[in-house]
């Protein structure tokens, strides 16, 4: 059962709640809005809504709010809300559900230089089987045309030999490489990457 | 003790001078660090944020080539700690989800060996007191603070080897060094992690509160055990108004105290050069 807005997007969605406990395998229902979560949060200054009202949300089935908001992106997976919580609730593996969810469906929230950040860095992953961060780092920057940011810390990073200029080369890039194309190929139900 | 040592990417490159003083205290200590052959990436936050299976399989891959060589893991990147556990810890608790990944990968598993970080190993199994022995040149007069940031304490069912609020294990190592540790409140607090790249501005607010806490107590440097907070913490805090805090990694400071050879060639590496603090207590 969905109910829609105006512009047809599908404001609440009955099976939101069940997809996403399955999902993260976190009992969300024992939640009762003490908010230590939140309170404890470093970064909850630059969320749109709170993780105590990620958990609400998702309770109501209201899918596309949560699925597009900017808070599941900002979660800097620190740790602290699960640490504190009192009833156990792990909610950053609900943020880690939510955000996969995301992407499966398509869903663009409001923070696509972060979702670039993961998909590059995994890109690198993929293609060497270790990171390499100058072309991680060029990736992100043509990907989010920020070209000149923090330039002068990259530039001081090559002179030191932080940034190594040739990738990494060992046998077990193609096991890697497998994992990779294994998950791409369906085998746990069609995940991009 | 010998241990299948997992470096990690970043200790290949951004953070290589935590890797190569972790290899020398090592040395100097008498653990044994063996390289694990073919390592691979663990994922890091990129993983577990997006896919769940991958970021699983990814570190599956390297639990399983350390059974291989019928060794414990040791590593210094604390999110590579957290990742390593996390999996190790749920191929232990589920037998079912072991067989779907162990077919995944094709590498056979049984989840027979543990993962360790190393100030765990150094601290808990060495500890200071023998630490204390090796000093040939106690870093008198040093005020630091311990940094412990997210993974090292948080989750506590799964990394936890010190309180997740309030450890102690790395200042103990620290004081057992000879230097002055202050107590502060920035112990645990997250220092913004990889949203340095993509939100700067909320890694330069984290950081901007940590390095005034770490003033406000007295410190002149902050001693941290991962190569993200060392990086952030070193290009993040504010320019201009207050000099910028040096930030060490506890093994080079063990490496000065130790007087291992190179120890200062590590230092050369930083974004914000220790030396002259060094220089101003004559070390």
């Amino acid at each position: 059962m969905q109910y829609v807005d105006k512009s047809g997007q599908a404001v609440y969605d009955a099976s939101f709640l069940q997809r996403v406990k399955e999902a993260s395998r976190t009992n969300i229902d024992c939640c009762y809005q003490c908010l230590t979560c939140s309170l404890s949060c470093p970064v909850a200054f630059a969320m749109d809504y709170l993780p105590n009202q990620i958990i609400r949300m998702v309770q109501l089935g209201l899918k596309q709010q949560t699925l597009t908001s900017s808070t599941i992106w900002i979660c800097a997976g620190c740790e602290t809300c699960v640490t504190r919580c009192p009833n156990d609730v792990d909610i950053l593996r609900l943020m880690d559900a939510l955000r996969e969810m995301a992407l499966r469906e398509g869903v663009e929230g409001r923070e696509r230089a972060i979702a670039a950040f993961h998909h590059t860095f995994l890109g690198v992953i993929k293609k060497w089987g270790r990171q390499h961060e100058l072309s991680m780092l060029l990736q992100f920057k043509l990907k989010t045309k920020d070209f000149f940011g923090d330039i002068d810390l990259g530039i001081k990073m090559l002179l030191k030999g932080k940034l190594k200029l040739l990738p990494p080369r060992f046998r077990g890039s193609k096991g890697v490489r497998d994992i990779f194309q294994r998950i791409d190929r369906g085998l746990d139900g069609g995940e991009r990457t | 003790m010998k241990y299948a040592y997992y470096p990690g990417c970043s200790l290949e490159s951004t953070a290589k001078e935590y890797d190569l003083s972790v290899r020398a205290v090592c040395s100097n200590l008498g653990i044994e660090l063996a390289e694990l052959p073919d390592w691979s990436c663990c994922g890091a936050s990129s993983g577990h944020s997006t896919n769940r299976r991958l970021a699983h399989a990814l570190v599956l891959r390297n639990l399983a080539l350390a059974e291989r060589e019928n060794l414990d893991i040791a590593v210094a990147c604390p999110a590579c700690y957290l990742r390593l556990r996390t999996t190790g810890k749920e191929m232990k608790d589920d037998f079912q989800q072991r067989e779907e990944l162990v077919n995944l990968i094709g590498m056979p598993y049984e989840a027979k060996y543990d993962t360790r970080h190393l100030l765990d190993i150094i601290y808990n199994d060495i500890g200071p007191e023998r630490v204390k022995e090796r000093l040939t040149k106690p870093l008198e007069g040093l005020k630091l603070v311990s940094y412990y940031g997210c993974y090292l304490v948080r989750p506590p069912k799964v990394v936890a080897f010190d309180d997740p609020e309030n450890p102690k294990s790395m200042d103990m190592l620290l004081d057992a060094l000879g230097a002055e540790v202050k107590d502060w409140s920035g112990k645990v607090d997250c220092c913004g992690g990889s949203l340095s790249l993509s939100k700067r501005e909320i890694a330069s607010q984290l950081v901007g509160e940590i390095s005034e806490m770490a003033r406000k107590a007295g410190a002149e440097a902050i001693v941290t055990a991962c190569p993200l907070c060392h990086l952030n913490l070193e290009t993040r805090q504010a320019a201009g108004g207050q000099k910028k805090l040096p930030i060490f990694y506890f093994t080079e400071l063990m490496g000065i105290a130790m007087e291992i050879p190179g120890a200062k060639s590590w230092l050369k590496k930083h974004m914000l050069s220790p030396l002259s603090l060094l220089a101003s207590h004559g070390l």
